[in-house]
């Protein structure tokens, strides 16, 4: 059976893609511009035995999700900026006590109700630092439909494998386009399930005790292990602990399993890279500006070059400080005043050859704009 | 079963102060519990921030200690995934009145089968004894060294008023009523909102100078009465103990199923 074709909104992918990765729960408070999100699945869950809550806040949200993740569900909530801000609390319960989720941010202008309406790409430093206390985070974005189905499938396949909470980072013009969107069919994208405890019941289960392979197999909530869950510091049964020892070795995992992972983790697509003499970092709708201006260039035999990320966190530096190695210029493109160009200056082994090529009035940042500063930067004037 | 075998021997001694009412809470739960017969693999506690909340760990059940205030958007997401099984949810008055105000109400509205327990102390235990939504007018806390002047929310009646299909109160003094109140709150299918009041001698005791453990559990004795009580009729500050609502009501989880019949019929 083949796949099927769809002309759909960015949010609509999203869906398609949660759908497909095998969401079973998905909690929400309507918020442009993701609201279509929850409009879209409070039709389709239940059509699959799934189900969908519409909640009093974006807290009672994410926290249902966490619980709906416990008893071994596929679960995602959806939002904007300002929700954003409000989860981050349950957000970082969810990475201390390792719950496989989905947040789905389709970011608009801020700070505060700012621009509901238009687009923006500046929630990725919230997407980082939102939670309190030192962590590791996985924070992925897309800019075409097709990306944002597939980004959103790796999304939840993440979430299973490494326990933790992964957040997508959309924005407004992905979440509201429309564009083709072509739905592989069932089996063509792998899929991770859950990895469930093989101890029998009456056997001592460890929540937090990892395998030789770092995976900690679960045991759904109901089922024949009983165990503690709580965001305190804990030790591998799930019981509180403030032995400096369990707290520092707890820390380390945390932190360890997601940052010594970004090659599995990292997600990207280039453009002209090996011989670019001018390399544009970009991503999200951003991006296809870009790419815009590097087509373009290119044919006039200008040496541009894309890298486009598709994951923001954990920063892959590794492939940034590779890719940029032998460009003279480094131009950052995107919409905030500069949220990945810290991680990039940091990543290359140059950073005063590293600009930001920005737009911040709630618009898309359009070729020229980018062109603009590529003139000053390779110093040939406006 | 003895009660003994729902305990975490593993996680006591447990943080509660000497002559705390959360203890006496914990004991006429786990007496409901045996009564009704439930077996550990069925029950899911799940609990907020605050002394109260530490109740979770202490139970061999599948437990979840969440964040503050916010323990049943929690629940809500464990019962609507699994509503087999039976949801604890017990709180501080802080945790359920204060920061998990909005949470309390809607889940009062909503009717989700699950049980909450807010266990009144009338003052914020965990973070050391500022003034809770609770505490009421001419109290003292830490926080209200003049003198507190925020009047109390009636939980009985926000919860009434919210739509909770079962709304009780008991105390810590009235062991027995506090374990049949539990056990028909568990019993109950929908929303069950049982208030405890119970003891902080180290906070509230102490600030309001109420004396020992003992001697604030004697003032819930005299201080309270059953509902309707000819009592309550000489003395109307008299405060009133029992089951004040006990109806059908459509359950969330049912009407939630009804919602996917719809959606896949004709497919
Ligand atoms: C978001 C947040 N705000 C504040 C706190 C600090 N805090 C912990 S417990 C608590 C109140 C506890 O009082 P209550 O819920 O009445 O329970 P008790 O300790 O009295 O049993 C507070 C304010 C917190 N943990 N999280
Ligand atoms: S501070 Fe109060 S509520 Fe907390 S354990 Fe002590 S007596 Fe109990």
């Amino acid at each position: 059976m083949g796949g099927q074709v769809k002309f759909v909104q960015g949010n609509e992918a999203c869906v398609e893609g949660a759908l497909y990765a095998g969401l079973g729960f998905f909690a929400g408070y309507p918020i442009t511009p993701s609201t279509e999100i929850a409009e879209l699945l409070s039709a389709r869950l239940p059509q699959k035995c799934g189900i969908f809550m519409q909640m009093e806040d974006e807290i009672a949200s994410i926290c249902a999700i966490i619980g709906a993740s416990l008893t071994g569900n596929k679960a995602m909530t959806a939002t904007s900026g300002p929700g954003f801000s409000l989860m981050q609390e349950a957000l970082g319960f969810a990475v201390m006590a390792e719950i496989p989720c989905v947040i789905v941010d389709v970011q608009r202008g801020g700070p505060s109700t700012g621009l509901p309406t238009k687009l923006s790409q500046g929630d990725v430093n919230q997407a980082r630092w939102g939670i309190h206390g030192d962590h590791a985070i996985v924070a992925m974005t897309a800019s075409n439909h097709q990306d944002v189905f597939s980004i959103t499938v790796d999304a939840f396949n993440f979430a299973e494998t490494y326990r933790t909470p992964v957040i997508l980072l959309f924005d407004e013009v992905i979440g509201h386009m429309r564009e083709r969107l072509e739905i592989p069919p069932p089996g063509k994208l792998p899929l991770v399930e859950r990895l469930k405890t093989s101890l029998p019941d009456g056997v001592d289960y460890h929540p937090y005790l990892p395998r030789e392979d770092g995976r900690l197999p679960m045991s759904d909530f109901g089922g024949v292990h009983r165990y503690n869950v709580t965001g305190l510091f804990h030790d591998m049964w799930g019981f509180p602990s403030e032995d400096p020892k369990v707290v520092y070795g707890l820390m380390r995992h945390l932190t360890d399993k997601i940052e010594h992972h970004v090659d599995d983790l990292t997600r990207y697509r280039e453009y002209y890279t090996e011989d670019a003499e001018t390399l544009l970092i970009s991503y999200g709708s951003s991006a296809r500006s870009a790419l815009h201006v590097v087509m373009n260039r290119r044919q006039r035999g200008e040496r541009l070059g894309l890298l486009e990320l598709q994951t923001l966190w954990p920063f892959p530096a590794a492939l940034v400080r590779e890719k940029a190695q032998n460009a003279r210029y480094v131009v950052v493109v995107e919409m905030n005043m500069g949220q990945v160009l810290q991680s990039v200056k940091s990543a290359v082994e140059r950073p005063d050859k590293v600009s930001l090529a920005n737009q911040v009035d709630g618009t898309l940042i359009t070729p020229t704009s980018i062109l603009n500063i590529l003139r000053i930067i390779q110093g040939r004037g406006v | 079963m003895s009660t003994r075998e729902y305990i975490r021997e593993r996680f006591f001694p447990h943080l509660w102060c000497p002559g705390c009412g959360h203890g006496i809470i914990l004991n006429g739960l786990l007496h409901a519990v045996e009564n009704i017969g439930l077996k550990k693999n069925d029950i899911v506690m799940v609990s907020g921030i605050g002394c109260s909340s530490r109740i979770s760990g202490y139970l061999d059940f599948h437990t979840l200690h969440t964040i503050h205030g916010r323990a049943l958007a929690f629940a809500a997401g464990v019962k609507m995934s699994r509503p087999e099984l039976t949801l604890l949810v017990p709180m501080g008055d802080g945790d359920a009145l204060s920061i998990g105000g909005n949470h309390f109400i809607h889940a009062c509205r909503r009717n989700i089968d699950m049980t909450a327990i807010v266990m009144n102390n009338r003052v914020y235990g965990m973070t050391g004894g500022q003034y809770s939504p609770l505490s009421g007018y001419g109290t003292y806390a830490t926080t209200a060294p003049y003198m507190n002047i925020d009047p109390d929310f009636d939980v009985v009646a926000m919860a009434v008023a919210s739509g909770a299909s079962f709304v009780a109160r008991s105390t810590t003094y009235h062991i027995k009523q506090l374990t049949d109140v539990l056990e028909a709150a568990i019993l109950h299918k929908g929303f069950s909102v049982v208030e405890v009041m119970s003891q902080c001698p180290t906070y509230f005791g102490r600030k309001n100078k109420e004396g020992s453990a003992s001697e604030m559990m004697e003032r819930f004795k005299t201080r309270t009465t059953p509902i309707g009580s000819r009592e309550k009729l000489a003395d109307s500050s008299l405060i009133e103990r029992g089951i004040f609502v006990n109806r059908e009501a459509p359950e969330y989880c049912d009407e939630y199923h009804n919602i996917i019949e719809r959606a896949t019929k004709g497919k």
